[in-house]
């Protein structure tokens, strides 16, 4: 790390840092090498600090406006659709930003699954990330309780319902969440106080995160250990921030569409009725993003263990580096590995599927076996790969591969593409 | 490599420069949306005027109507009252105003409840001065007009823009 | 770009994983084809006023309309009238106010600033006042029924006889679009029901389509000048996109050609 000889160049830089080394802080954040050959499945990383940063300001925004009573809530956001000065547009910004945000982690959370991000020496941001992703999910679950129409009583309902799967103390333990015998007022105010709480905390693990990345450097589509300072890096600043600068843009194309042109497309009609503690929609079903959960928590037909199993499926993440042994990061130089990761990502979209379809009939059947090959692929077929499987042969350096007459890296990116496309 | 950036064509420099006033352009727009939120909103624009019907009022009482989320004092004044605020010369005053500038018809005065000097609310008909207000937090004096007399508050009581719709009816905003 | 495909490519199947709620068992929707609902989409200005008249007149002695107030009738994007007739259309409700000096509630002339005035009370009466069904509040309809304007449309015209064997209770009508197929709501509609200002005809079709596009500006009212905001932040961002990906190339070209 380059940043350790650093010192700023002006007398009152100099005298500051000494106090406080924030100037050397920000000198290693745009020093920092970076592979080169990052292609841009690596920009999500960014992209998910503007989404972040977004649903704060949006969020802040939002309850400067927002009542958070059972009989004024619905209205409340019917106030900031109608009187409030843009507060249409900021209210679909935080609505879709949600939507957008999970799209990204996804994204993310797959791309470090493809290229082995998540092995030695980078176990502990993937923890770091995995606790991220399942506070986001809490976040998101409370920030949809909010609006207090009848998915959000009735997705609360359902949710807080969970916890009555516990043995001896589950009655107790939901009666205390709800403050109450079933989700009311009482309910509605705490979840705002903790759908505030948390982002905070995300930011904090997301610094968290950002620091535990920054002390191995970035993994790269090759998986190798690079030389920092080299050849093979590149500083971040401008090189990298100006590319996920483009990759932002072009998803924030995409944010648009959304927000301008179909905002309740991701939604749910229902949530438009205000809640009701009489009347059960037809039909429950959670956002878009936490579908997959909610088909393996629907498959398992015991209340107890339908709840394990949702819960298991984010600690086998959890787990992952312990599970998938093999040295060989990349999916590129893992034939038989790169197989399974792509019936990995149709198992986990055939669950989302499901988990929108109602439970009952073929629906069910395929999100059971939908459910027990997600934890066949991590508990049995990984641990089984990392073992067995013949992997290719690694290139010693970024540059290396190319060394057969493509002195340009530009074409070895290209390379690489086509590759991971064979 | 800070070195070889500085020798490089100027067109690089403009596509740069481009790039960063586009940039900002966005930045700024899509800032204004956060900050015009906190503006008064539809709602509360359309409650800006209130009408009061003032027929219950006699002659040297005073109500107080709430009109923006501040009290607004309106003010029957008797005769004497009238004469007494007329008669006062400029050069007595501290912010020097005649009467019948801040008095549509001299026997109503419609004044915003608001001492000048920090915004508490006078107490109507008490203080040095006939018909006039006190301002119990720091002792200001407005006489029958709503003029600042004596204390610390630097300008009269502030005239709301209204209308007489009727002879009994006042419409405040 | 390969990653604009796949991006695309997750999209569509997210879209179609939502927008497979919408399908349910009932048939096909109806789709007149609504002004408002393209890139450049605008509300249908006198279609608005005739369906705000049909609101009044047909719907409103049932149907609440708590969100809106009659100022947001003059306002831009909506029925535009003029701000005389939204003040005059809201003379013509009572308000009940107070308390007054004398700590009564009394009535007045609505005011631009007050709410739409409701048909019941509250919830119960308008249950028991319509054979135990409660009239839904139709300021976000369009929104809270998957198929939105669509759905309403069909499900005004969308009365027929039950079919052989269907036995209904009383005040029970069988409608071909409803969720269930049963409404406790009578067909409302019929040739000349409302005579329109403009001179329009009003037949059933018109008249729905009229209340309907009402409705869709009640649940939106700010449509039309989101799409306006959409179509320039869409420009801008494409236009950015553009001088970003050519400040990349040149940054980068630094490096390429280094080595």
């Amino acid at each position: 790390m380059s940043s350790h000889e650093y010192t700023p160049s002006s007398k009152f830089g100099k005298w500051f840092n000494d106090r406080l080394p924030l100037l050397t802080l920000a000198n290693h954040l745009t020093d920092y090498p970076t592979p080169k050959n990052l292609n841009y499945w690596w920009t999500f990383g960014g992209i998910l600090t503007f989404c972040l940063i977004t649903q704060i300001v949006t969020g802040l925004v939002l309850a400067m406006h927002y009542v958070a009573h059972a009989d004024l809530a619905f209205e409340s956001v019917e106030h900031i659709m109608r009187d409030v000065n843009y507060g249409w547009l900021i209210r679909y910004v935080h609505a879709n930003g949600a939507s957008m945000f999970f799209l990204a982690v996804y994204i993310h959370i797959f791309r470090a699954l493809y290229y082995g991000s998540y092995k030695s020496p980078r176990e502990v941001i993937w923890i770091i990330g995995m606790l991220i992703y399942f506070l986001m999910m809490a976040t998101a679950f409370l920030g949809y309780v909010l609006p207090w129409g009848q998915m959000s009583f009735w997705g609360a309902t359902v949710i807080t319902n969970l916890f009555s799967a516990i043995p001896l103390i589950g009655e107790s333990v939901t009666h205390w969440l709800w403050g109450g015998y079933s989700v009311d007022n009482p309910t509605l105010t705490r979840f705002f106080s903790l759908h505030y709480l948390f982002p905070f905390l995300i930011l904090g693990l997301v610094i968290l995160h950002i620091w535990a990345l920054h002390v191995p450097g970035n993994n790269n589509p090759i998986g190798i250990d690079i030389k920092k300072p080299s050849n093979d890096t590149v500083p971040f600043h401008p090189y990298i921030v100006i590319k996920d600068l483009f990759a932002l843009l072009i998803f924030l194309i995409i944010f648009a569409f959304f927000v301008f042109f179909s905002p309740n497309i991701l939604g749910h009609s229902d949530n438009y009725i205000e809640a009701n503690p009489l009347v059960t929609p037809a039909h429950i079903v959670p956002e878009w993003y936490l579908l997959p959960f909610y088909a393996i928590l629907r498959s398992v037909p015991d209340k107890l263990l339908g709840v394990i199993a949702m819960f298991a499926s984010i600690f086998v993440l959890v787990i992952l580096p312990w599970l998938d042994t093999s040295k060989v990061r990349s999916a590129l130089f893992r034939p038989i590995y790169k197989q399974f990761y792509w019936f990995l990502v149709a198992d986990v979209l055939i669950l989302g599927y499901m988990g929108a379809m109602p439970a009952e009939g073929n629906y069910l059947l395929i999100a059971r076996i939908a459910t027990a090959y997600y934890f066949i692929h991590f508990l049995i077929i990984l641990p089984l790969l990392s073992k067995k499987e013949k992997t290719l042969d690694i290139p010693l350096s970024i540059t290396e591969p190319v060394l057969g007459g493509m002195p340009n890296p530009a074409i070895a990116k290209e390379d690489f593409k086509l590759k991971s496309l064979g | 490599m800070s070195e070889k950036d500085k020798k490089k064509p100027n067109r690089r420099d403009f596509i740069l420069t481009a790039t960063t006033a586009a940039g900002a352009v966005g930045v700024g727009a899509a800032v204004w949306p956060l900050v015009d939120q906190m503006n008064p909103d539809a709602s509360v624009k359309a409650l800006a005027s209130t009408e009061v019907d003032i027929s219950s009022v006699q002659p040297g009482q005073a109500i107080t109507v709430l009109w923006r989320g501040k009290p607004v004092f309106i003010k029957h004044r008797t005769q004497e009252e009238i004469e007494e605020a007329r008669k006062v010369s400029l050069k007595e005053l501290k912010h020097p105003e005649k009467d019948e500038d801040r008095a549509k018809k001299p026997e109503w005065l419609v004044t915003l409840g608001i001492c000048t000097h920090l915004g508490c609310v006078p107490l109507t008909n008490k203080g040095d001065f006939v018909g006039g207000w006190f301002c119990p937090c720091h002792g200001s004096h407005y006489d029958t007009s709503g003029r600042i007399r004596s204390g610390p508050a630097p300008t009269n009581l502030e005239i709301p823009e209204y209308t007489f719709v009727d002879n009994n009816t006042i419409k405040i905003g | 770009m390969k990653i604009v495909k796949l991006f695309t490519l997750f999209l569509t199947i997210l879209t179609h994983t939502s927008l497979s709620f919408a399908a349910g068992e009932n048939p096909t929707l109806m789709k007149p084809g609504w002004s408002f609902q393209s890139f450049f989409g605008k509300f249908d200005r006198a279609s608005l006023q005739r369906g705000y008249q049909v609101y009044t007149e047909v719907c409103a002695s049932c149907h609440s309309m708590k969100y809106l107030s009659y100022r947001n009738l003059a306002e831009e994007g909506g029925p535009e009238f003029s701000l005389e007739q939204a003040k005059a259309i809201a003379g013509n409700f009572e308000v009940v106010d107070g308390p007054n000096s004398d700590g009564e509630m009394f009535t007045r002339p609505a005011k631009l600033s007050d709410k739409f005035v409701m048909p019941y009370a509250n919830e119960q009466e308008a249950k028991v006042s319509n054979g135990g069904a409660y009239p839904p509040d139709m300021s976000v309809l369009v929104k809270a029924r998957a198929g939105g304007a669509d759905y309403i449309y069909s499900v005004i015209l969308g009365y027929e006889d039950p079919p052989v064997g269907m036995k209904l209770d009383d005040g029970v009508y069988y409608n071909k679009y409803m969720y269930g197929n049963k409404i406790k709501m009578p067909p409302q509609l019929y040739d000349d029901l409302v005579t329109y200002a403009d001179g329009t005809t009003a037949t059933p079709e018109q008249m729905a389509k009229d209340v309907t596009t009402f409705l869709a500006w009640t649940a939106e009212p700010k449509l039309e000048e989101r799409h306006k905001f959409g179509f320039r932040a869409i420009l801008y961002l494409i236009i950015l996109t553009i001088l970003v990906y050519f400040s990349m190339k040149k940054i980068w070209s630094r490096i390429e050609t280094k080595i």
